[in-house]
């Protein structure tokens, strides 16, 4: 009986515990979509350079994989991507400079896809980098 | 019955054995020619395979640099460019974890061929070398006159050529061609692809073990 009883609360809390988690849904739902989005894009325009886990390449193309540049480029990330960039910069302590080419052709929904992939996969956020975000930093730079 | 099962076992067994021995040896790649000579009267056909015939090119020291520097070796070429924005940095980034297992060892030698002919001068490759990690003078890049590396892309079985629709203004294969002692083609992998590349690991082996004293 008392083994019953037991039985009955574990599952009622397993239950719990996966509605509690299953009110959040929403937002992973939609950062699923734009991780997942994301990496197609990423595999296609940017991977041959910067490396399937956002390694780069020795001392041509730098890492992905510098949480602080982020955090501190984030409003200029969109113009990155879009308009390619120069000149000498530091990632995860190293110097490089070399040329990165344009993406003129990514819309603004792809460039939010792309950036959520790399800030939350190879970087530590947990934000989706939204489309508002996007337009907001290319407005700012007049790069839209 | 039951001999017969262990008969045919052992049997398809040993097929199997034979079958692995064979696949120890890489094969020539290319297309053979039956060449028949005279001999004291005797007639002796010679099946010939395509050979990458002998180069001279400029290095990413500014020095020449010809086949002769690689008799004795096996090695691995392919053709780039350091603007290539395309397919190259993968290939590159596969090409360099076998220069990376095998650095310092003589046995085995890299030959990138810039097919960027106006931009990618030796100090150009140079500057390209250094920031790949490449300090030794294992894994050369050369450049030479569009007619020679082109020339000798044909050679290597890599299609390359001047595109202006393509990104970065050249269009090519990205293959990894692994040449052997006597300057024949014995595997052609494509650089983008990771389980061609681990192929290629495997093969070097292979070639490697054919050169054992
Ligand atoms: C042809 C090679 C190439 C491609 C393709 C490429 N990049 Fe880059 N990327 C570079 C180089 C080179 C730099 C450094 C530029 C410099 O030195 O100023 C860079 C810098 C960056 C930076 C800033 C520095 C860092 O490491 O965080 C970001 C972010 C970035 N790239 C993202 C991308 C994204 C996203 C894509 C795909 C849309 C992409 N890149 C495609 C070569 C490339």
């Amino acid at each position: 009986m008392n083994k019953y009883i037991t039985f009955i609360l574990i599952s009622m809390l397993i239950v719990f515990f996966y509605q509690l988690s299953a009110c959040n849904s929403n937002v992973d739902i939609k950062k699923a979509q734009y991780t997942v989005n994301g990496q197609k894009l990423y595999v296609q325009h940017c991977q041959n350079c910067h490396g399937s886990k956002g390694e780069g390449l020795g001392k041509l193309y730098p890492p992905l994989t510098d949480d602080n540049y982020f955090k501190e480029n984030r409003a200029l990330l969109s113009g990155i991507v879009k308009n390619g960039m120069r000149g000498e910069i530091i990632v995860n302590g190293e110097k490089y400079n070399q040329e990165m080419p344009a993406n003129k052709q990514l819309t603004v929904v792809d460039i939010a896809y792309i950036l959520t992939y790399i800030t939350t996969n190879f970087g530590k956020s947990d934000v989706i980098y939204s489309t508002e975000e996007v337009i907001e930093n290319l407005k700012n730079h007049n790069q839209l | 019955m039951k001999i017969n099962i262990l008969v045919s076992s052992l049997f398809l067994g040993l097929i199997a054995v034979s079958c692995q021995s064979k696949d120890q040896k890489l094969p020539i790649i290319g297309e053979k020619e039956i060449i028949t000579r005279q001999e004291n009267g005797v007639t002796i056909t010679d099946s010939v395979y395509p050979k990458i015939p002998s180069f001279q090119f400029l290095n990413q020291d500014s020095t020449y640099i010809s086949d002769k520097d690689f008799d004795n070796k096996i090695y691995v070429a392919n053709f780039f460019f350091t603007h290539c924005p395309s397919i190259c940095p993968t290939m590159q980034r596969n090409l360099l974890q076998a220069y990376e297992k095998y650095k310092g060892d003589d046995r085995i030698s890299f030959l990138s061929h810039s097919i960027d002919f106006k931009y990618d001068q030796p100090s150009v490759l140079k500057s390209y070398a250094d920031r790949l990690g490449v300090d030794n003078n294992q894994w050369q890049f050369v450049t030479g006159s569009k007619a020679e590396i082109y020339g000798i892309a044909d050679n290597y079985l890599v299609y390359a050529k001047e595109d202006s629709t393509v990104a970065g203004g050249y269009d090519h294969t990205g293959y990894l061609v692994l040449i052997d002692h006597e300057k024949h083609i014995r595997g052609a992998y494509d650089g983008t692809n990771d389980e061609q590349t681990q192929q290629m690991l495997k093969d070097i082996e292979i070639l490697l073990q054919e050169y054992k004293k």
